[in-house]
């Protein structure tokens, strides 16, 4: 397999194209422009769609028309923008619809910076919309992951009937590294839900996500729910590093990881028994996974490029048996692995 | 016994929610009737909004999509580029496609779309009860202008025909009207010109038609159609605005 080196950003492109995206929309947005740019060249060049949408709105409304009629669809844009698309995609999880909606975080509240955050940790894991739904989210930590990750989330999308975000940041969009694009067996999945025009052949498919009888309503929320129960048993995904026998786990996903990963690997050199514990689902959260790593510990840490949104999902799924320490910066600072291992320093021997 | 008048195929045989007197029901018709003249029942999938028509998914037996508000001309976009083959239409009202959709509708225009938009132009919020619209006319008292719209105070009606028609990529641009047996023909003519449009690949067509809401004029059903045609009209006047093909075609 080749080997080559790639922004992050195309990174993503290239894998959708490869996972048999059809159809992409966006709207420009700093920092994940790579992704609109790469896929207008090439999009033309395999028989796809490149539309540069008339707004963030527009853009998740034409990835909604192109899903329904069963094609792979794509959008891509930045925090602001995801706010943007909130409502769409509260439509498409509704009418249980696939597709990937890629978000490079920057800083935020509001407009916030264009620097890499963390931020949209909440948005994304439990506020994508209104109204009672998940979307899958995967947060990756290399070039390379956000290419296997992309062609992951084609799949289950389509496999769970919901969307998929990848929860990326500015860092690994505009990051370069060495990259090998895998072999894709495009899974098949059932497509006969979908409005392609029935060809006189089976009755109309109707897409919609309106249910006025309330009993009628619940109980599509509720068979939904049901899918995301396996969801959650089957498809989370973490890694741990030196955690066997570690006092402190340090809990960071996507740029963050690789920050603490370099803190850890310090931290073991000075006697501090450090190890990582990354989420690679978001949703589903690995809780089990976390509960596995951090038997050993003493505390744990959560390092984020936010406020800390994500030390209520580790105290949660530890049922707050151990302490849960933060360390992060925001607003587009990246953290360095020497703060993050004066944090370690500060926190050994407490126990 | 010959059977001379029946429902269209493309109809479904299911009892409507609209309100008596209102003109939905010749408006679904006329388009139900071009899909069985044209025999594109099974090509052909229907997007509709928030709105009045947002249930109409459960009234044509083609292949249909519900639409956020105002957005059904960004999802007819994802649908067409999807499947370039296929036929797909819009059934939007005046809150939706004037007033929060008028990004989606305006660049749907714009890029020549190779959609057909039927728009129902009826001046006011059918399904929240009765608000002002976009289109509401100068004077028209609403539940939310109960004294009257007055431009001075919440500006001047659009007319959407006429706005489009300048946009390149519009291949055709007609008002019609569903008040009397000539308009309702003439309707027919313009919403099959606007499908076979697509299926000449001429780009963006729309068809906006006058209609009634008697429930929230405050007006019988015969008392409506003569305010279409004594109020609407004049302001809104019927007629092509814009035909042949777009500039920006797919």
């Amino acid at each position: 397999m080749e080997k080559v080196l790639m922004k992050g950003n195309e990174a993503i492109a290239e894998a959708a194209v490869r996972a048999g995206c059809k159809c992409y929309f966006g709207y420009p947005i700093t920092p994940q422009s790579e992704i609109s740019a790469y896929l207008s060249k090439k999009m033309p060049l395999v028989g796809g769609t490149f539309l540069q949408a008339e707004s963030e709105i527009a853009a998740i409304n034409m990835v909604l028309g192109a899903a329904s009629t069963g094609t792979r669809a794509m959008t891509s844009s930045s925090s602001p923008g995801i706010s943007l698309k909130s409502e769409g995609i509260s439509y498409i999880a509704a009418s249980d619809l696939p597709c990937v909606i890629i978000n490079v975080q920057r800083g935020g509240p509001g407009l916030g910076g264009i620097q890499p955050s963390q931020s949209d940790y909440w948005q994304a894991t439990k506020g994508l919309g209104h109204g009672d739904f998940h979307v899958l989210v995967y947060a990756p930590a290399s070039v390379q992951e956000m290419a296997d990750l992309v062609i992951r989330a084609f799949d289950k999308a389509e496999e769970y009937r919901m969307p998929a975000m990848i929860l990326a940041d500015g860092l690994l969009g505009q990051m370069m590294e060495p990259v090998v694009f895998p072999e894709i067996r495009e899974n098949s999945h059932d497509k006969s839900w979908a409005a392609d025009g029935h060809k006189n052949k089976r009755e109309h498919n109707i897409i919609n996500s309106l249910f006025l009888q309330p009993d009628v309503l619940e109980n599509s929320v509720k068979a939904r729910y049901e899918r995301y129960k396996t969801v959650e048993e089957k498809e989370t995904v973490a890694e741990s590093y030196l955690c066997e026998d570690a006092d402190i786990v340090v809990c960071a996903f996507g740029a963050s990881a690789r920050i603490a990963k370099s803190a850890v690997a310090k931290a073991r050199e000075k006697g501090i028994k450090a190890g990582l514990f990354r989420p690679v689902t978001l949703y589903p959260f690995p809780e089990r996974e976390l509960r596995e790593a951090s038997k050993s510990a003493k505390k744990l840490l959560s390092v984020e490029m936010s406020m800390g949104q994500m030390t209520d999902d580790l105290r949660l799924a530890i049922n707050c048996e151990k302490p849960v320490e933060f360390f992060g910066r925001t607003g587009g600072i990246i953290p360095t692995p020497a703060e993050v291992l004066k944090k370690l320093e500060e926190m050994g021997g407490e126990w | 016994m010959a059977v001379v008048f029946e429902r269209p195929h493309a109809l479904c045989d299911v009892p409507m929610h609209y309100c008596p007197g209102c003109t939905h029901g010749i408006i679904h018709r006329l388009v139900a009737e071009v899909i069985d003249e044209m025999q594109i029942e099974g090509d052909t999938i229907g997007v509709c909004p928030v709105g009045c028509s947002v249930m109409a998914y459960d009234y044509f037996n083609c292949d249909m999509i519900e639409a956020p508000h105002g957005r059904a001309p960004a999802v007819a976009t994802g649908v067409k580029r999807s499947k370039p083959d296929s036929f797909v239409f819009t059934y939007q009202g005046d809150g939706d496609l004037a007033a929060i959709g008028t990004a989606e509708i305006v660049h749907a225009a714009a890029r020549g779309e190779n959609i057909t938009v039927i728009f129902v132009n009826n001046t006011t919020y059918g399904m929240t009860g009765g608000q002002m619209a976009p289109t509401t006319l100068p004077g028209q008292v609403t539940q939310t202008s109960p004294y009257g719209r007055d431009p001075e105070r919440e500006g001047y009606p659009i007319r959407v025909c006429e706005m489009l028609a300048t946009m390149s990529g519009t291949a055709l641009a007609q008002r019609v009207a569903v008040d009397t047996v000539p308009h309702i023909k003439e309707a027919k003519k313009a919403i099959r010109k606007a499908f076979e449009n697509q299926r000449d690949k001429k780009g963006f067509s729309i068809v906006e038609v006058l209609s009634t809401c008697p429930t929230n004029w405050g007006l019988d059903p015969v008392k409506a159609l003569e305010r279409l045609r004594n109020d609407m009209i004049p302001y809104y006047p019927l007629g092509v605005y814009r035909e042949g093909k777009g500039d920006g075609v797919k």
